[in-house]
């Protein structure tokens, strides 16, 4: 797919919470230990953190860059603020408002919450997209931000991590990044779903693997490639949706592209998964090095099913000292045992 | 505008008064008060208090009170200034009888502050400070000055220990005050290893919530004679004010209301620092008596640790504080502590201070703060 | 529940929007309308850079009603750039690191919740400022820290049933 004017990427930021959770410590609580954890530590929230202050963060430091990049760009030009999570703090009331009103961007503007799983990032991406494509919108905010949540002593609390990434959408004259052509994949799949007033998320066990994450993210990147008339080769970087380390590894190989090629982009292993987050700030990784000229693979996936993959080549950089890069938050760390974890997550009732 | 003294009063035992009700409470100090004076009538009554309507449920203080001692009909209101509504309260008794609209005015603190758990305390106290801009953040009254103590001992040098003597004199002196809630004394290694409040305050810091009355009547000097052998003349009072929260100070270390409120109070009474005998310091925290001593005069900027380190606070020093006990052991029910304040300096001027006598005593000044400065409240009395 | 009572500063307490004094100059936070300084209105907005340092600060271990679930805590007094002190709360900081003087940049995190039922309250909180970055980014295989997927025989059968998570 491709908006008829070209847009792109004028600005990106991340953002990852500063506490970790090794996987070993719930391993030891769950199983004694005998489970191998799918990843070495993931990120957890501070108690005054949620997915309203991860993305207004992701959004400062992507609106940062973007005046960097384009020196006439302000908040108030923004068109939309679409946050895609899947752990939004209200059921009802948007986090998009919160974001919208704490970047000042309010009040002319669009403003709307993304709900699909983990794919709800790259949604809001295609929808911005679209957006400032057809020239409604000069410049887009799109976010994807989780706070996942685990229910204790399954397979997901060992990955279930937080953190994510925000991109203002602009013309692609104007844009580090330009984005050259993408495919969105869906069918009904249901392999992971959390019900209405469900705390915690129920997944179909073995069934995510083959018929929803693998399949999904094959048939849009094969499609996205065969539409760009591209092959592996010929990107600098890929970035997959990452629940655990092995998926985005082997998917990789799949298709043709080297652990190289996705080594930068692949946090999963020190912030876990961050569901909506996960396949977008590792691109906000990838960016923080990339070169003019790399191409960038980008591809989501989305349990229910679905995948978005994106076509991305950079067209410039900026410096951007005084901005967090997404490594500087990776590398702020600051382990915490299970019941600190336990607190941070609201799990004792104190009133 | 009349001379105003003071002919009687009243109070009531500082502590946890499971047994009695702010209205008992009230009643409790002002028939004491009256009794003092010895009179059964008074023309109007002014009740200092912070906290009722917070802590009890209860507003409209002045009819209540009036009522319950069987006094229903007089004019009667209740004055707030947070902790400094005790001190407030008597200005606007001075205020009714210098004027002449009254002759004989009832001016009591109350406060009934242990019927809350600590938690729901702990909120109703933040309502001193700026509720949008303080409390809101999640800053307790105690950390507030413990910022300032921070600063304080930052910005001039002094180590923790140094504030020691001001709760260690306090203490000493609530032992001969058979009102005080803490009649035991303390050593610097207690005040040393004491549990953190909010850092670097420690419960020795601090002064303790509790529940307690006081009164004093006041009337024109002309006729206090005929009332008290004993009148106390009320030579000064003074009230200014500063920024709710201490964000806005011009000074944050500065009491720049204690320093206006002072020198309005001085020049009422025509007297400087040096002629005061004893001093009532607010010490709701140690922090809050330096900042005290030094806003009136008493030491330089950042040198109010010195007078207690050099022991120039005791009942023999240079000047004389919380002679009594202070907010620290005589203990601090906050809208009536004020009330208490004037009290002991009656109490002093009249030669009733027992083993704390200051001797020759003449002239005694209180100062009551409310909130981290924002009301301050000066007094000055005199023996006639 | 205080709604209109949160809903009315959140310009302020979202992003520390405050007011400067058309007369004299001076930055005002929080906003008051009235210029401390030289007593004129002032009510032109300003924004606040957010970057400030610590003037002083406490722990709380007794908290006020409403903040329980954080104790204990970190309260400060905050100097930012441009010139006003603000009361905050610190965030994101161990108490033994922190020092007067520390520099430091706001945050936007939550304040409070009213109850478990009410509307969640954002505010600007400030957290240690940004360490100076250093040299060049590092390269791209500097940053490769992946470990190969682990193989444990012993765990496999259990890696079967709990392999697959994602959403």
């Amino acid at each position: 797919m491709k908006p008829s004017r070209p847009v792109g990427i004028t600005g990106y930021g991340a953002y990852v919470p500063r506490y970790r959770l090794a996987g070993q410590a719930v391993s030891e609580l769950w199983t004694d230990g005998n489970a191998q954890p799918p990843v070495r530590e993931k990120a957890v929230p501070g108690l005054d953190e949620d997915v309203a202050t991860m993305s207004i963060e992701a959004a400062r430091n992507a609106i940062a860059r973007a005046s960097y990049a384009d020196p006439a760009f302000s908040p108030a030009e923004l068109g939309a603020v679409w946050v895609g999570s899947e752990s939004h703090p209200y059921a009802v009331k948007p986090t998009s408002t919160i974001v919208a009103e704490a970047i000042g961007a309010t009040p002319y503007t669009q403003a709307a919450d993304w709900q699909f799983a983990c794919k709800a990032g790259t949604e809001a991406i295609q929808a911005a997209i679209g957006f400032v494509g057809s020239g409604m919108a000069a410049y887009a905010l799109a976010i994807g931000m989780d706070a996942a949540q685990g229910r204790p002593g399954d397979a997901l609390e060992y990955t279930a991590g937080a953190g994510g990434a925000a991109f203002v959408i602009g013309p692609a004259e104007r844009a580090l990044v330009e984005i050259e052509g993408s495919v969105s994949y869906v069918t009904d799949t249901p392999d992971f779903w959390r019900r209405q007033y469900e705390k915690y998320p129920e997944h179909a066990g073995r069934f995510t693997g083959e018929p929803a994450y693998f399949h999904h993210i094959i048939a849009s990147v094969t499609a996205l490639l065969r539409q760009m008339n591209l092959s592996a080769r010929d990107f600098a970087y890929a970035v997959f949706h990452q629940p655990n380390v092995k998926f985005p590894l082997k998917v990789g190989e799949e298709l043709g592209f080297t652990r190289e090629q996705l080594r930068p982009g692949l946090l999963v292993n020190d912030i876990g998964n961050t569901y909506a987050g996960s396949s977008v700030i590792g691109l906000t990784a990838i960016l923080d090095i990339a070169q003019p000229g790399d191409r960038i693979l980008l591809a989501s996936f989305g349990s229910g099913a679905g995948s978005d993959a994106f076509c991305l080549r950079v067209r410039k950089t900026v410096a951007a000292k005084d901005v967090w890069t997404t490594q500087e938050y990776v590398q702020r760390r600051t382990p915490i045992d299970y019941a600190q974890y336990s607190r941070m997550k609201g799990n004792y009732k104190l009133n | 505008m009349r001379d105003v003294s003071i002919i009687g009063i009243g109070q009531t035992p500082v502590g946890e008064h499971w047994d009695k009700s702010l209205r008992e409470l009230g009643f409790q100090a002002l028939r004491a008060a009256m009794k003092d004076a010895g009179i059964e009538r008074i023309d109007a009554l002014y009740v200092g208090n912070m906290l009722s309507g917070e802590l009890t449920g209860q507003e409209h203080l002045g009819a209540l009170i009036a009522d319950f001692v069987g006094l229903r009909g007089i004019e009667a209101i209740k004055v707030e200034a947070a902790c400094g509504s005790g001190a407030a309260a008597l200005r606007v008794g001075y205020m009714a009888v210098a004027g002449g609209l009254h002759d004989i005015v009832a001016c009591i603190g109350v406060e009934k502050m242990t019927d809350q758990q600590s938690g729901t305390v702990t909120s109703a106290l933040a309502a001193a400070a700026d509720a949008e801009y303080e409390a809101l953040q999640g800053l307790s009254f105690v950390s507030i000055n413990a910022l300032l103590m921070r600063r304080y001992m930052h910005e001039y040098g002094y180590k923790k220990e140094d504030f020691a003597n001001f709760a260690v004199n306090a203490h000493a002196n609530a032992v001969n005050n058979p009102y005080a809630m803490f009649r035991s004394p303390i050593t610097r290694e207690q005040f040393a290893a004491a549990k953190p409040i909010a850092d670097p305050i420690n419960l020795l810091d601090s002064s303790p919530i509790a529940d307690g009355a006081a009164c004093v009547i006041l009337a024109p000097t002309a006729i206090a004679k005929e009332f008290t052998g004993k009148p106390v003349r009320v030579r000064a009072t003074a009230i200014a004010t500063d920024t709710l929260a201490v964000h806005d100070r011009r000074d944050p270390l500065y009491l720049e209301g204690g320093a206006i409120s002072a020198q309005k109070a001085y020049a009422m009474a025509n007297v400087g620092p040096s002629d005061i005998d004893l001093f009532e310091v607010h010490d709701a925290f140690t922090i809050m008596s330096a900042l005290s001593l030094e806003a009136a005069g008493f030491a330089p900027r950042g040198q109010g640790v010195r007078l207690a380190m050099e022991g120039e606070i005791g009942l023999n020093g240079r000047i004389p504080i919380t002679t009594m006990g202070g907010l620290k052991a005589r203990g601090h029910p906050v809208g009536a502590t004020g009330m208490y304040q004037i009290v002991e300096v009656a109490q002093q001027l009249r030669e009733e201070a027992g083993a704390n006598q200051v001797k020759n005593a003449r002239l005694g000044m209180a100062q009551n703060i409310g909130g981290s400065g924002a009301t301050v409240v000066t007094t000055i009395l005199e023996r006639l | 529940m205080e709604v209109a009572r949160f809903w009315r500063t959140i310009g302020q307490r979202y992003r520390l929007i405050g007011e400067v004094c058309p007369n004299c100059g001076k930055r005002i936070f929080p906003p008051r309308d009235v210029c401390p300084a030289c007593e004129q209105e002032a009510r032109t907005p300003f924004a606040f850079s957010g970057k400030g340092e610590v003037y002083s600060y406490s722990t709380i271990h007794v908290p006020p009603e409403g903040f329980e679930k954080f104790a204990p805590y970190v309260v400060a007094l905050v100097r930012l750039a441009e010139g006003p002190l603000v009361t905050a709360q610190l965030t994101d900081v161990d108490e033994d690191e922190i020092y007067i003087g520390m520099p430091v940049e706001m945050v936007t995190r939550v304040l409070r919740e009213d109850g478990e039922r009410g509307m969640l309250v954002y505010g600007y909180k400030f957290r240690p400022a940004r360490p100076v970055r250093g040299d060049a980014p590092k390269s791209a295989a500097e940053l490769a820290r992946v470990p190969e997927p682990a193989v444990n025989p012993v765990a496999e059968a259990k890696q079967a049933a709990m392999q697959a998570v994602m959403a």
